[in-house]
């Protein structure tokens, strides 16, 4: 049921899709080729920050692929997203390295301050958190990424102050 | 230019030689791997090109990552005439003195790791050592003699660390594309295939099947065929194949074009995690690159061979590391892995011959087609030969990627190595082959470290990730930590993984939040035995390893929890409880500072208390605390 619902959330956002520059996407940099189906999808998603459903259908049509598969696309790979995300996106390391070195008590932390779990946005769109398993930044432990910026060694008192620095 | 012949080859070697080993500036080598630009990298490369934009006698390049992660960022200098120095934790704040401390020539010790003796790889015996004549620094140790190097061997990171990874002339200069060229003009594809088998490579991607074996199957099967590389490295804890792609892209894609040369392909694959952007734009660099230099491409060297290779990068699912199910994210579909009655060497991608190795599997080829299988053979054991690369991380001093001969004991990695466990805490056990593997304890810290040896203690080699763990870590949490992991990615296609797999979870659960009953750890070793057996792909018969390891080697672990309901180790919350040891607190108030819930009080000097109905159990405490007085009960 709440997959559902999310589709019914993500149809209700007004969201301005540029059909031109989706074409170009799905002929120029993929070749219309149904092959590139996962690399259109995350390109749509670099573009708009989530993945609209008006742009699912169109690429849908488009490419020749039944919607539900793209919907099944969407919903396997754990970097898709259906809902819209926030302006910064918050990435704790919950691989073993981090995990041991007490990445789940970093994790405790964000929980706490944002009041979302992973996966959810802030209201007022500020952040996302997103939990990741490993970017390879073991000798950094516990790791947290937000956007592309690696914060290392975090202990859970210095949470607050790094979220200070987004906004 | 195109290269056609290994005298075009040697040519561009030869010019490009003499930039790496006798630069006619001072130049500085800035380690930029993702790990080296997280811990800084990046702002001192920027610094310093800012400082030196390159017409003052100083040249400031980019590198890979030399492996010793936990002293990142490290910056090589080095000068004709002069020796060549490592340099450690160059912050953007320390990047002009560290330059400047090596044109004075101060050479201040507790700035720098080491001195190299040799920067030659094995594939350069046939030229000088460019610092054989250069008298060493005094009081600075060698970098092959400190511990962390001493008992490496390199191979499939021979080169990262020592080039730029974004210049293909580097690449060549030390012996690159020479054993592909070689290849192409005078190897016939079944002598490249019994090279590959004679050399005893196995699939270092954690299956550990004969490449040999895996290439002949394909090259004998009809219809257009595909050369694969796994970089769909999802191993938590293991990084080995990023630092390949970022430090030294083109052994891969040499690699591929020799298997491809051998199985008759003209088209490859390479897909690439989604958490590694920086390895797919190395990666499309080092493409591009090798296409302007007519190494790939249609026609390669005239001699009719064409070979095109493409990136695809995954969206995000542990199980893609899987053959088949990798297959079918490449052919733009849900990665669900499929059973293998018929082997993807037969029928894979596009229902054609595909052959797949993983990124350290393709950097060894070079090496073998150039040294002889021979000497490959000569390193390892009986049935795992040549090298390893395993990223040593968790609760270890020298964190980092450590390449090392096949047989070596764990011993000898995590503790000569590695350094041991820090902060002089207790060993406790170290993880092997992620998710898949196990949890292997101090008794076996003996063991010879190779395929077969790993798989009789009931873990197994995987893609070399190895967590050290101590006494803060609770196996029970990691084995529930293993099926969490499990849950989200099992691609649910099958019952036994995805209701299996949830229902030890649960029960792991329970025991971590205390909640454990009796028979809880017969139900997980018979539940475990059921998915070990009648899961579909490797995920799923593998899944069960890191409970069943913990269970048969830390059971008194589980029974504190189930019984006395007691987290020794101090991670399930529900299980233990902080107290101050009034003995050893010397009120030093740090702990009370940073108490986010106001739960410890006391004078300055004074014994401190803490209140346990107001306590969290965040841990801060016991984190800062220098005086090991936060006791867990």
């Amino acid at each position: 049921m709440s997959e559902v619902a999310r589709v019914e959330t993500t149809q209700s956002i007004e969201i301005e899709i540029d059909y031109m520059e989706l074409d170009n996407i799905i002929e120029e940099d993929f070749n219309n080729d149904k092959e590139n189906l996962i690399m259109i999808i995350q390109a749509i998603q670099r573009r708009y920050n989530y993945l609209p459903r008006p742009a699912l259908a169109y690429l849908s049509t488009k490419i020749g692929v039944p919607f539900s598969k793209i919907y099944g696309i969407a919903t396997f790979y754990s970097t898709l997203s259906l809902e819209p995300r926030g302006r910064n996106i918050i990435s704790i390391c919950l691989g073993t390295a981090c995990h041991v070195r007490g990445g789940e008590r970093v994790h405790e932390r964000l929980v706490d301050s944002l009041s979302i779990k992973g996966g959810e946005t802030t209201e007022d769109k500020r952040f996302t958190l997103e939990t990741v398993r490993c970017i390879g930044c073991c000798s950094l432990g516990p790791v947290v990424k937000i956007n592309e910026d690696v914060h290392g060694h975090i202990s859970s008192d210095q949470v607050d102050k790094i979220l200070d620095q987004y906004k | 230019m195109k290269i056609e012949s290994i005298k075009d080859l040697e040519a561009i070697s030869q010019e490009f030689k003499k930039k790496l080993y006798y630069p006619e500036a001072i130049k500085v080598n800035i380690g930029m791997a993702s790990c080296g630009i997280a811990a800084g990298a990046q702002a001192s490369f920027e610094k310093a090109i800012k400082e030196f934009p390159g017409d003052n006698g100083i040249k400031i390049h980019q590198s890979g990552c030399i492996g010793f992660c936990e002293a990142e960022p490290l910056v090589e200098i080095l000068g004709t005439g002069k020796p060549r120095v490592l340099y450690k934790n160059i912050t953007e704040d320390k990047i002009l003195d560290a330059i400047e401390d090596y044109i004075e020539g101060n050479f201040k010790k507790k700035w720098i790791l080491g001195q190299m003796r040799d920067p030659r790889s094995l594939l350069e015996d046939d030229i000088q050592n460019p610092v054989a004549d250069i008298a060493p620094l005094e009081k600075i140790p060698f970098l092959e003699d400190i511990p962390f190097y001493h008992k490496q061997v390199k191979i499939a990171l021979r080169n990262c660390g020592y080039i730029d990874p974004d210049s293909i002339e580097e690449y060549i200069s030390k012996k690159g594309y020479f054993a592909f060229i070689k290849a192409l003009n005078d190897i016939e594809p079944k002598e490249i295939i019994r090279m590959v088998k004679e050399s005893g490579l196995r699939g270092r991607g954690g299956g550990g099947f004969s490449a040999g074996k895996k290439w002949e199957t394909c090259a004998r099967n009809e219809g257009d065929k595909y050369i694969i590389c796994n970089a769909d490295e999802g191993d938590p804890g293991a990084y080995m194949d990023r630092s390949i792609l970022e430090g030294d892209p083109h052994t891969v894609l040499e690699g591929m074009l020799i298997a491809a040369l051998a199985i008759g392909s003209s088209q490859g694959f390479i897909y690439v995690r989604n958490e590694y952007p920086l390895a797919v734009k190395r990666l499309v660099t080092a493409i591009k690159a090798a296409e302007k230099y007519g190494l790939v491409g249609d026609n390669i060297a005239g001699s009719g061979f064409s070979f095109n290779i493409k990136i695809s990068t995954g969206a995000g699912a542990f199980v893609c590391g899987e053959s088949t199910a990798l297959m079918a994210s490449l052919e733009g579909n849900v990665g669900r892995p499929r059973a293998k009655y018929v082997h993807t060497v037969e029928k894979g991608f596009r229902q054609s011959p595909s052959n797949l190795n993983n990124v350290e599997s393709y950097a060894n080829v070079p090496v073998i087609l150039l040294k002889g299988a021979k000497s490959y053979t000569e390193m390892g054991t009986e049935h795992s030969k040549g090298t390893k690369v395993f990223s040593l991380v968790g609760k270890i001093k020298n964190t980092g990627l450590v390449e090392v001969p096949m047989g070596i004991s764990l011993r000898d990695i995590v503790f000569d190595i590695g350094g041991g466990v820090p902060r002089k805490k207790k060993f406790k056990a170290v993880q092997t082959g992620g998710p898949s593997g196990g949890c292997i304890p101090e008794k076996y810290l003996d063991l010879g470290v190779d395929f077969d040896e790993l798989t009789k203690v009931g873990s197994m080699m995987g893609s070399g990730g190895m967590i050290v763990m101590d006494q803060d870590t609770c196996m029970v949490d990691v084995a529930r930590y293993f099926l969490d992991f499990l849950k989200e990615e099992s691609c649910g296609q099958c019952n036994p993984c995805r209701e299996g797999i949830k229902r030890m979870l649960e029960i792991l659960t329970d025991i971590c939040e205390g909640n454990g009953k009796d028979g809880d750890i017969e139900l997980l070793e018979e539940l475990g035995a059921m998915v070990q057996k009648f899961s579909l792909c490797g995920l799923g018969t593998s899944a069960p390893n890191p409970v069943l390891t913990t269970i048969l080697y830390f059971r008194d672990e589980y029974e504190a929890h189930i019984k006395d309901k007691k987290c020794k180790a101090g991670v399930c919350k529900n299980l233990f409880y902080y107290e101050i040891d009034e003995e050893a607190c010397n009120g030093c108030t740090l702990c009370a500072k940073k108490c986010p819930q106001d739960a410890i009080t006391g004078e300055k000097k004074e014994p401190h208390k803490l209140d346990n109905e107001k306590c969290i159990k965040c841990g801060i405490c016991y984190d800062v605390c220098k005086f090991d007085a936060i006791l867990i009960k």
